[in-house]
């Protein structure tokens, strides 16, 4: 070992020559980030290029036409609203359930951890027709809905219900192992001086599940907006009522409006990519608070 | 303040955490609660604590039955053994806590809190440590602040579960020292569970020796070390030899040796087994009628005491003797060498199945 350390510093030449026990040679390396870089710009960033010219090949004009026009607007109006309504829902329910799971035993946990994932597992298509059956006019719930004259199939609140369904595991299943890990002797010691349950929640579980959470409603968000199979069956298709963002560039694309299509659909990715720099963002901003050497 | 555990018992499905524990703890007195792992102390502290429900039995607190009172009015402090501490908040904000969370009425002015943070940061010596974040602070400084922050709400007991238990030696045996004179200046009635009979014989005021949910034993630290009450108590209190005996009116017979059991006087003769440290045994260079004769199998000097490993003529077991250095070299003994050792002090317990008469 001596030897070695003294050639290594008498002779830089021989040193350089050494590799770390990690490092690969220059060509496997070159290859490697060569095949990344390749799959990366085929599959992720020629598609987000081909949607951008195709919305701007005719330029501003005809861009903004085709997304200040009733039906679009409409569609993103939904779209929006869909969200509002779907990410304050889980968002509960996801902090609830993780509460829950992470911090009590109680009978039938595994069950309702994989009850959580399923809408992961269950094709988006299937879940829509599990809606249309339940809810649908010749459905369980049909007749009395009839009666009562509810909608919920073709309606928004069908829509609500898929996509509320299809997002529900993004918030629970980001804040469940985070709880898990930090365990409960923080709430512990919080009851212990004094503080109620509310107050332990709000000033104490509430900071430490803070990054978790927004980068889970940011998931949630993303794919309450993208979501399409579930909400193709249950909405009907109704122009300018149930078409939400992703239905309305179907049709689009169908009646073989290109540029139309591409232009909401520039949108929609336009929102999608705010959404990753918001999440990078907050990312960002989790490791700079996160003080050096704290491994939580 | 005074806390009574009337009767408690505990389960977790099949198992016994805690054994129908009755105890009664005196006001002002730092007791050790010490067991080995799943002896059920700590769930005997938290059942105190109010972090567990009891399955039965009353906790008293003063004579005020605090059974079914939430853990956050029954005015207790627990510290805990991983600290605990709230990592998204500083260190004055976290001593502070349960002064901020108190209700508007009860809650003092913001002058008021920062004096008294304050002065228990000076207290425990870390008061240049108020705008650091816990993760800024060793182990030690860590749980120093813990205890700060549970002391600030002037709790009626104070309760430690393993306190020094993630700290390395130096740190804990420096810790529990300021710990026993921190007691000494404030008389909170404590109460801390440890698995380390070294920690409970040094700090505490009494000890409550528990195995498999029970109390073993329950007693000064001299009292329960001298005369431990049953086999567990010594066997769990430092290291110890064991002689299988016969004992009859009074007396234990190991082989040729008669060693004095007053406390089994009138006893017909059974079996038994004596019990005894190996700093009680003493160890003879010459032939003596009322010493065993033993062959020295290994010497080791730990610092300024000798520890032998001794096998005596007519035992399996192989016995442990310690002396110290200088009386090491008088002796002459060496490794493999003759030796005659004396118990000097011992406890004799019948064999199980044997009766003891009155």
């Amino acid at each position: 070992m001596t030897t070695q350390t003294l050639v290594h510093v008498a002779n830089p030449e021989l040193a350089a020559r050494w590799r770390r026990a990690t490092e690969e040679p220059a060509w496997v390396r070159w290859t490697l980030i060569g095949v990344a870089l390749t799959f990366l710009a085929l599959f992720l960033v020629l598609p987000l290029a081909v949607v951008l010219y195709g919305a701007f090949e005719q330029g501003l004009q005809v861009w903004w036409a085709a997304i200040n026009e009733p039906d679009a607007l409409a569609a993103i109006r939904l779209s929006l609203m869909v969200v509002l309504i779907v990410v304050p829902i889980n968002l509960v329910f996801g902090v609830a359930a993780a509460w829950a799971i992470a911090k009590f035993e109680f009978r039938g946990k595994p069950i309702l951890i994989s009850l959580i994932d399923m809408p992961f597992a269950i094709s988006p298509v299937v879940v829509g027709l599990i809606f249309v059956i339940l809810f649908g006019s010749q459905g369980w719930l049909g007749p009395w809905l009839a009666a009562h004259d509810l909608r919920i199939i073709f309606a928004v609140p069908g829509i609500v219900i898929v996509i509320a369904f299809g997002t529900l595991p993004f918030i629970a299943r980001e804040l469940i192992p985070l709880m898990q890990q930090q365990g409960k002797e923080e709430e512990e010691a919080s009851l212990t001086l004094g503080a109620s349950g509310w107050k332990t929640f709000w000033y104490v579980t509430l900071p430490n599940i803070k990054w978790g959470l927004i980068y889970g409603v940011i998931l949630c968000n993303a794919r309450a907006l993208g979501e399409f199979g579930a909400v193709a069956v249950v909405s009907g298709r109704i122009r300018g009522e149930t078409n939400t963002m992703p239905l309305h560039i179907e049709v689009l694309y169908n009646e073989y409006m290109f540029t139309a299509a591409f232009a909401v659909s520039s949108l929609l990715t336009g929102l999608a990519l705010v959404t990753i720099a918001v999440k990078s963002f907050i990312e960002w901003l989790d490791e700079r608070q996160r003080p050096a050497g704290d491994s939580h | 303040m005074s806390i009574e555990i009337d009767q408690v018992n505990k389960r977790f499905g099949d198992f016994v955490a805690v054994d129908n524990v009755s105890l009664s703890l005196n006001d002002g007195e730092l007791t050790a609660l010490l067991g080995p792992s799943g002896s059920g102390k700590t769930t005997l502290l938290r059942i105190i604590a109010g972090l567990e429900q009891p399955d039965s039995g009353r906790i008293r607190f003063h004579g005020q039955d605090t059974t079914d009172l939430h853990v956050s009015d029954r005015g207790v402090g627990f510290v805990f053994q991983h600290y605990a501490l709230f990592k998204h908040m500083s260190v004055f904000e976290n001593v502070a806590y349960g002064l901020t969370v108190k209700p508007r009425s009860q809650r003092p002015s913001k002058a008021e809190i920062r004096r008294k943070v304050m002065h228990l940061l000076e207290m425990v010596q870390l008061d240049w440590t108020a705008d650091r974040l816990p993760s800024q602070l060793s182990g030690g400084q860590r749980q120093r602040i813990a205890l700060a922050r549970a002391l600030a709400v002037e709790p009626r007991v104070l309760l430690l579960d393993e306190p020094f238990g993630a700290l390395d030696a130096k740190v804990r045996a420096e810790l529990r020292r300021w710990l026993r004179r921190l007691h000494d200046e404030i008389h909170v009635t404590s109460v801390f569970v440890t698995h380390d009979q070294e920690e409970a014989l040094e700090v505490s005021d009494r000890v409550v020796v528990m195995n498999k949910g029970r109390v073993e034993q329950d007693g000064s630290p001299e009292e329960v070390y001298d005369n431990p009450a049953n086999p567990f108590v010594y066997e769990f209190l430092g290291n110890v030899n064991l002689f299988h005996a016969r004992v009859q009116d009074g007396v234990a017979r190991i082989g040729n040796l008669n060693l004095s059991a007053p406390e089994y006087a009138g006893q017909r003769e059974s079996r038994a087994l004596a019990y005894v440290r190996p700093h009680d045994i003493e160890v003879l260079g010459e032939r003596r009628e009322d010493a065993l004769h033993a062959q020295i199998e290994l010497v080791s000097v730990v610092g300024p005491t000798v520890r032998l490993e001794l096998r005596t003529d007519n035992s399996e077991n192989v016995v442990q003797a310690e002396l110290s250095k200088h009386r090491y070299r008088e002796l002459g003994l060496v490794q493999g060498g003759d030796a005659w050792i004396r118990p000097v002090n011992s406890r004799v317990f019948l064999e199980d199945g044997e009766l003891q008469a009155g």
